[in-house]
């Protein structure tokens, strides 16, 4: 029986110990005797479960997957399954995990996981770069646009605007040189499927690119990577390589007489330049600083050329669409979203990960049935979309469906696909203070309303954050929201707000109990809690005065403990070190 | 000042300067590869990089200290990058952060006198599912508590005494 055996290499592998998975693999294929060796892939997007090996029959294709292998469970699958022929029924997934990768719909990741993400071959074996060929020798660039207008593909950065209408309009632009930019500055906290496009199909975005670049009349891409990828730009530049020595990108592709080529920009790290012009200007290697449109790039972009900027997981798809057709993308979604979104799902959720889902499914179908719902045994709270441009979604609207205009109705948005899920320990307060430290601290500071105004509503934030909040804190928060939305000129600071806006509009009970009782009900703001001792539950065995730092618990053995809320710094050693339960927070 | 000047050799940065100094937009690719030989970006280097680009000296400051990935200060041995990313700061990494600066007694952005840790904060790393997570020289650890924190922080402190 031949089989295979593959792992996956991505980052997110890698850091849960995949490399040494995949040794021990070896080492135990060799020690056996054999030749065969595992074969890397890339993220699957159960993140849940790496390290994951999958093995498959290559006869019958029958596959196998295992989760969490270490070293010791590599050694088992290599000699008993993959040499043995034994399934190691123990180590599998389970059926509820496998559900996981079932309920999907994959296209931007129709090869992740599944490719050699270093080998172009792989690539070609799963009908790669036919489209491109299609593209170059059958259709016309009016063909091809039309092909994308009928798929309704939407840009899957955040912003949702139509693909074809960018490339028509950069078409239509007068200008020696046209340039296809791929933005591929995933700067969104909580998203992180462009990454896992890049680490494990190159291919596809380049392919996508070089689509985009046919249809528009370019000769020279570019991709705008953020430096903290070091992986991605690796397996990139390996698969414009590959893609070079066989003709795809170059001169003369397709023997057509056209040529096009594709290199790599490094970001330095500004959450800012995800917006189109602050990248252009960070490509020119100013500082990323956004300016008035118009001229919109497609007239005026890179070096004031027209230049047509998409997403990678716009790119991902556009190969499939010109193989399978603008409708059949279109049969999937909604009537304003079409096709399908890949979704990072984070946060205090059991099984987390990359999920790619038709449009429209609803938000409980991806966090409960997908997802398999809370970590542990916490209840749902809210899911935060959009990242910091986005908002909280409460349990109360979760049979929203997942298209771009019925979460913008909710006061978050689609973005990047980025789904933060949060229990009742999550405070929502705390959670717009996060999102207002992260956008004051990214805000460029070109526009006043943004630089200060960001700054301003994370002032008050901290402080009610603190227990000294005032009356009229949430009018003023709000009204400085609407300022910031009126007065940016950019994407961040018109979105700066949404975070505490959307607190404020489902959550506004928490505001008023840290504004007027000085509480914090997720028991999570620390200098609003309040940590005392159980006299019925004490049993006087002195472990908490021992664990505390600051000397605040005092007490006689086998006598009731007390703590000086004078003393305590909130750290939290008492009731995590008390064995009776006696701590409490309040 | 002129102390630190003399400390640093720039023989390294020629070749870069060479290959892009001439290239328009390549400002950002050339502060990268500085940062490369020296870990940071000395003054002296800004300098040079000024003169032989032509791009006045405040600018190539201004670009330097725009991106976060940039540092104006020499960095230690090990440098501690702290996920603040949302699933992160979910998942505890505030906590995570104290007892990194109770560890080793130093701030978010500073450095131990040893030379040995420096703690940066920084924005999402793209291990949400890991969180929290943090990275060391190019390390990812992830599913952090404050138990295993410290016995990283050891272990590497362990090693560099060896």
């Amino acid at each position: 029986m031949a089989m295979r055996v593959k792992i996956g290499l991505g980052s997110c592998g890698m850091a849960a110990g995949a490399r040494q998975t995949q040794t021990a693999l070896d080492e135990a294929l060799a020690a056996a005797g054999s030749t065969l060796r595992s074969e890397r892939t890339g993220c699957i997007g159960l993140c849940f479960a790496e390290p994951l090996v999958e093995v498959v029959d290559a006869e019958s294709g029958q596959n196998w997957f295992y989760g969490r292998v270490d070293a010791a469970a590599a050694a088992r699958i290599a000699t008993e399954h993959v040499l043995g022929g034994q399934v190691q029924e123990d180590l599998l997934l389970t059926p509820d995990e496998l559900h996981f990768l079932q309920s999907q719909q994959r296209i931007a990741l129709r090869n992740c996981g599944v490719i050699d993400p270093e080998n172009i071959e792989h690539y070609i074996e799963r009908g790669g770069y036919q489209a491109l060929r299609q593209a170059v020798c059958d259709l016309t660039p009016e063909q091809i646009i039309d092909t994308v207008k009928i798929s309704g593909l939407r840009g899957r950065g955040g912003a949702g605007f139509p693909t074809w209408f960018k490339w028509d309009a950069c078409r239509k632009a007068e200008g020696d040189i046209k340039y296809v930019i791929c933005n591929a500055d995933e700067g969104d906290p909580g998203a992180f499927m462009d990454r896992s496009v890049l680490e494990s199909d190159p291919y596809s975005v380049l392919e996508g690119m070089a689509i985009a670049a046919r249809a528009i009349g370019s000769s020279q891409g570019v991709i705008y990577v953020r430096a903290e990828y070091p992986l991605s730009i690796h397996r990139l530049e390996l698969a414009m390589q590959a893609a070079r020595e066989r003709g795809f990108l170059g001169q003369n592709i397709f023997g057509s007489g056209w040529d096009f080529d594709i290199y790599i920009k490094a970001g330095a790290g500004a959450f800012v330049c995800g917006e189109e012009t602050a990248l252009l200007a960070s490509l020119e290697g100013e500082r990323g600083m956004p300016r008035l449109k118009p001229p919109f790039p497609a007239q005026k972009g890179f070096w004031q050329r027209p230049s047509n900027i998409n997403n990678v997981e716009t790119f991902a798809n556009v190969a499939w669409i010109i193989n399978n057709g603008g409708e059949a993308f279109a049969a999937m979604g909604t009537e304003t979203s079409k096709g399908t979104k890949v979704f990072a799902l984070a946060g205090k959720i059991k099984r987390g990960g990359l999920v790619e889902v038709p449009m429209g499914i609803t938000l409980r179908e991806v966090i409960f049935d997908i997802g398999g719902g809370i970590k542990g045994d916490g209840e749902f709270k809210a899911v935060q979309m959009g990242g910091p441009s986005g908002g909280c979604i409460p349990a109360s609207l979760l049979d929203t469906p997942v298209d771009y205009e019925s979460i913008s109705q909710t006061g978050a948005i689609m973005g990047s696909g980025g789904m933060i899920i949060m229990d009742e320990g999550t405070c929502m307060v705390d959670m717009a203070r996060f999102f207002l430290d992260f956008t004051q601290k990214e805000s460029c500071g070109k526009c006043i309303h943004c630089r200060i105004g960001t700054k301003r509503m994370l002032e008050i934030l901290e402080r009610i954050t603190r227990g000294e909040g005032k009356p009229g804190d949430v009018e003023l928060l709000q009204d400085l929201g609407r300022q910031i939305q009126a007065g940016s000129l950019c994407g961040l600071g018109a979105s700066a707000p949404n975070p505490a806006l959307s607190t404020i509009r489902y959550f506004a009970d928490e505001y008023r109990a840290h504004i007027e009782e000085h509480k914090c009900p997720s028991h999570s703001c620390r200098p609003l809690l309040q940590y005392h001792i159980k006299p019925e539950k004490c049993r006087g065995c002195s472990l908490c005065a021992r664990k505390c730092p600051v000397g605040a618990i005092s007490g006689e053995l086998r006598e009731v403990f007390v703590i000086d809320m004078g003393k305590c710094i909130k750290c939290g050693n008492c009731a995590a070190s008390c064995r009776f339960d006696a701590v409490e927070v309040l | 000042m002129t102390n630190i000047a003399a400390e640093i050799d720039l023989q390294p940065l020629e070749s870069v300067l060479a290959a892009y100094a001439a290239k328009p937009g390549s400002l950002i690719t050339i502060l990268q590869q500085t940062q490369e030989i020296y870990g940071y970006l000395p003054r002296p280097a800004l300098a040079e990089i000024s003169r032989a680009t032509g791009i006045a000296p405040a600018k190539v400051l201004g670009v330097a200290s725009f991106y976060t990935q940039f540092r104006l200060e020499p960095v230690g041995r090990y440098l501690i990058m702290l996920c603040q990313g949302t699933a992160c700061h979910v998942n505890g990494a505030e906590s995570i952060s104290a007892v990194i600066s109770e560890e080793l007694g130093i701030a978010d952005g500073q450095t131990t006198a040893d030379g040995l840790f420096t703690l940066k904060h920084v924005a999402c790393l793209g291990c949400c599912s890991l969180a929290p997570a943090m990275m060391i020289n190019g390390e990812v650890y992830g599913n952090l508590t404050a138990n295993s924190v410290r016995q990283v922080l050891h272990d590497l402190a362990a090693k560099e005494a060896e």
